[in-house]
């Protein structure tokens, strides 16, 4: 069900609401939304996909358009299904519809709510309406709005009971004109614990986690609501959360912080991310675990602020002048954003450097239902600290070695220029082989983390990475039903990537790699490996639709 | 070669201020050792990029930890180090050019923030590392390597521009006075809030400035470096601006607010009145 029309017209609570209502039902749903880089107005939609199973992608083809006003109808009419509905704002405007096999239903939204006393109400106007389009209880969406609505105010009551009304009123509209569209299967709620959560929300409480202490940032489409988030939960005793004035501020802040001991995290996205390369060459060089979370958006300059893009992937593993190869972990699913933050943190601390957490705009703004994290299961990890006497030669060796922490003897200088042990400056030879030989060394600590591999034993495997993953396993998931023969691999842990998945790689005829990109950065890391791989690019600002997915994949191993 | 590092191979010219502020620094990280009973240990020394930066390597005595970054820098890494372990003593050494060029943009929020660090500022108005280009405190017309026909800006007035940024001690002093240096930084670290110890530290080699500031009697020059009186009142801001408009380079302190929390104490107080949050009612925050 896709939801269209200006910002701030309930496009958006029209969308999540019905969404949270069914999957406290126990339905499994995903929303996707892409908003307009302004605050009011603006072209606006959010598309929810529910189902009795994981939903792994936020759909091709409208079942259902809602479309506020006749710029949306326009704008998206074109992708309902021959068979789908098309509800709109008859308070608004009119449509022809004469010819079309598209059924199409005029509710004047506003009107209807305004009739509960509730002018707020219009989103239950839509919400009852598509609840009886489906077959769906009224009921969930009475507990939904019974739940949201008690806030212990005085007037809760009123509220609830206009916005039933509202619901009511959307239900008849669709029951006069006899409208259907097949039946919701019933719900199967899953046997444990489920949390709704997006993207950038799931990162943030992984952060907390893993046991965050300072968080510094400055707002950034689509990062801004980590950092907002972090401001109203990173509190307490030996906490500190600020907003900075710069990108660079927040960069060279968090490696002071790391260095005094803490564990620090910044959020940016593409512009910010690039003022950051000069810090983030800082922390590889000094040694410093810190990490910075780049939530993708599209283009570079400016770009495109709200629209998705896999295109940063090679700023995100050599965002540096000079020789540097940063660790990147790019979870795929709303779930994994959870899982990568704490392994993030602890990559920092386990290697003692920069660690980049790669996400974008499409799992950023994505709600799902995920299993409830169990908190006694997550593995936290330290980095090794220094418990000597004074006279600590901090860089001694060509591997790692405990890091001193301010306070404590093991005085040392943190050098961003090329050093002895000691951290003084030098420019001998032998040192900058030693101490890149040691920062490169750090690295083989990553090498053994969990990657997927199924049905490798056919020649060619397909391996997308980060926010693709969902449509990918949609798209694969499809072949196999329908009898291609393809592997999959799929792992979080782009830079370095798991040792053990690289020799897999290395045996395999051709790798396709979907990725929404122009230049196929991922499969042009691949090859630079020497392995076989070619990209599946797009570059639309949109997430991959699962139909483009399979007739691509199908073109590259010859079956068309 | 440093005392402590015989590998270390950086050196300042003979006769550059730089070895001035050093020795003053050394000896005011001595005094508060002994004055606080905290070890060496307990105090950073964050370094900019340029001829100044090269201090933190080559402080004599005990070793405080250092931190030397990227150009421009020095102070968002001394507000990470300070509000990461506000127990620790930070201290920013940096050049004019590093501090008031490239790094400019981080003296305002600073202020703004009060963060507890102290600032010493070594200003010899020339870039030297790189071999005499104009900086911001160059004069207007100053012919250097980047400005061979004479430099077209103005020189900014660093002093000035502190105290409109609302920094809440702000102290001047040349390099060769260096038990009065030493003093002023001492006072800087006592400050709670944020405090810049501005010192005239001249090149010897690309912008002599020793004859001007002590002046020479033999040659009828006279100083441009004058003692503030014992009467001038440090709290208030308009007898500080009125040193300043005075010219040439005063000497002591000019303004110190007493009054001001810090920025680590007022985050403090938040983190007092804000109940902080536990990670399984985070969690449960987002049930279904």
């Amino acid at each position: 069900m896709r939801f269209a029309g200006e910002g701030g017209q309930g496009v958006v609570t029209s969308a999540e609401g019905f969404a949270q209502a069914a999957a406290q039902e126990g339905y499994h749903i995903q929303t996707f939304a892409t908003f307009p880089s302004q605050i009011m107005g603006g072209p606006t939609w959010t598309q929810t996909r529910i189902s009795t199973s994981e939903v792994l992608s936020s759909g091709d083809a409208l079942d259902v358009l809602v479309a506020f006003n006749e710029e949306a109808y326009n704008t998206h009419k074109d992708e309902v299904k021959k068979d789908g509905v098309i509800i709109y704002n008859s308070g608004d405007f009119e449509i022809n519809n004469n010819g079309s096999s598209i059924k199409t239903l005029g509710i004047p939204f506003d009107e209807l709510a305004k009739s509960t006393g509730n002018t707020r109400a219009s989103n239950m106007v839509v919400m009852g309406a598509l609840a009886d389009l489906v077959n769906m209880p009224q009921s969930i969406l009475e507990t939904f709005v019974t739940k949201k609505f008690t806030r212990g105010r005085p007037n809760d009551e009123q509220i609830i009971s206009s916005n039933i009304q509202a619901l009511s009123l959307g239900k008849s509209e669709i029951e006069k004109n006899n409208f259907h569209l097949g039946e919701l299967s019933k719900s199967k709620p899953p046997k444990y614990e489920q949390i709704l959560i997006n993207g950038n929300a799931a990162i943030s409480v992984g952060a907390l986690a893993a046991g965050l202490d300072v968080f510094i940032g400055y707002p950034i489409s689509p990062a801004t609501p980590i950092l907002l988030w972090m401001e109203q939960r990173l509190i307490g005793n030996d906490k500190f959360v600020h907003q900075s004035s710069s990108e660079i501020e927040s960069i060279i802040a968090i490696i002071g912080a790391g260095y005094s001991g803490k564990k620090a995290m910044t959020s940016t996205a593409g512009p910010g991310f690039s003022l950051m390369s000069e810090g983030i060459g800082l922390a590889w060089m000094t040694e410093i675990p810190i990490v910075v979370i780049n939530v993708q958006r599209g283009g570079p300059a400016t770009g495109l602020p709200t629209k998705t893009e896999q295109s940063d992937l090679y700023a995100s593993i050599y965002p540096a002048h000079g020789d540097v190869s940063i660790p990147v972990i790019a979870p795929g699913t709303v779930e994994e954003c959870f899982y990568a933050s704490i392994k993030a943190i602890n990559w920092a601390e386990r290697y003692q450097g920069p660690v980049v957490l790669l996400s974008e705009h499409a799992l950023a703004e994505r709600q799902t239902n995920i299993p409830k994290p169990d908190i006694k299961k997550i593995k936290i990890e330290n980095r090794l600290t220094y418990t000597g006497e004074n006279g600590y030669k901090r860089y001694e060796g060509e591997k790692l070695s405990p890091m001193p922490i301010p306070g404590k003897p093991g005085s040392y200088v943190a050098n961003g220029s090329e050093h002895d042990d000691w951290g003084d400056t030098t420019h001998l030879p032998q040192r900058h082989i030693e101490m890149t030989n040691r920062r490169f060394n750090k690295l083989k600590l990553l090498e053994n983390e969990e990657y997927e591999s199924i049905n490798n034993h056919n020649e060619i495997s397909i391996m997308p990475w980060g926010g693709s993953k969902g449509p990918v396993q949609e798209a694969y998931k499809n072949l196999i039903e329908e009898g291609v023969e393809i592997g999959w691999f799929y792992t979080m842990f782009l830079n370095p990537l798991p040792k053990k998945l690289l020799d897999e790689l290395k045996e395999k005829k051709l790798i396709i790699v979907p990725e929404l990109n122009y230049r196929g950065q991922w499969s042009s890391i691949l090859r630079s490996y020497g392995i076989n791989a070619k990209s599946i690019t797009q570059y639309t600002g949109l997430p991959f639709k699962v139909n483009y997915l399979i007739e691509q994949i199908k073109k590259n191993i010859n079956l068309e | 070669m440093s005392v402590n590092n015989p590998e270390y191979d950086f050196k300042w010219c003979p006769g550059c201020g730089d070895f001035g502020v050093r020795r003053a620094l050394e000896k005011s990280l001595t005094d508060r050792k002994i004055a606080t009973e905290l070890p060496m240990e307990n105090n950073v020394v964050v370094a900019g990029i340029g001829c100044s930066g090269n201090l933190v390597h080559l402080l004599e005595g005990d070793r405080p930890y250092g931190f030397h970054g990227v150009h421009g820098r020095s102070l968002p890494a001394a507000m990470g180090i300070k509000m990461g372990s506000p127990d620790l003593n930070v201290i920013v050494v940096a050049g004019d050019g590093d501090f008031l060029s490239i790094g400019m943009e981080h003296i305002a929020p600073q202020a703004a923030r009060n963060l507890n660090v102290t600032a010493v500022i070594m200003d010899n108005a020339v870039y030297g590392l790189t071999k005499g280009q104009s900086s911001p405190t160059s004069e207007f017309d100053k012919i250097t390597s980047s400005t061979p026909y004479g430099k077209q800006e103005e020189k900014i007035n660093p002093l000035k521009l502190y105290l409109e940024y609302g920094v809440s001690f702000v102290a001047s002093m040349m390099s060769s006075k260096i038990k009065d240096l030493a003093n002023l930084i001492n006072i800087g670290m006592d400050h709670k809030g944020f405090s810049i110890v501005h010192v005239q530290s001249p090149c010897t080699t690309y912008n002599d400035t020793y004859q001007l500031l002590k002046g020479n009697k033999k040659l009828g020059i006279a100083p441009i470096a004058w003692e503030i009186p014992e009467a001038h009142d440090k709290s208030d801001i308009n007898a500080a601006h009125d040193i300043v408009d005075k010219g040439g380079v005063p000497l002591g302190i000019l303004f110190e607010d007493k009054l001001r929390a810090s920025f680590d104490e007022n985050i403090n107080k938040l983190n007092e009145k804000v109940k902080p949050r536990n990670l399984d009612k985070v969690i449960e925050s987002f049930s279904i």
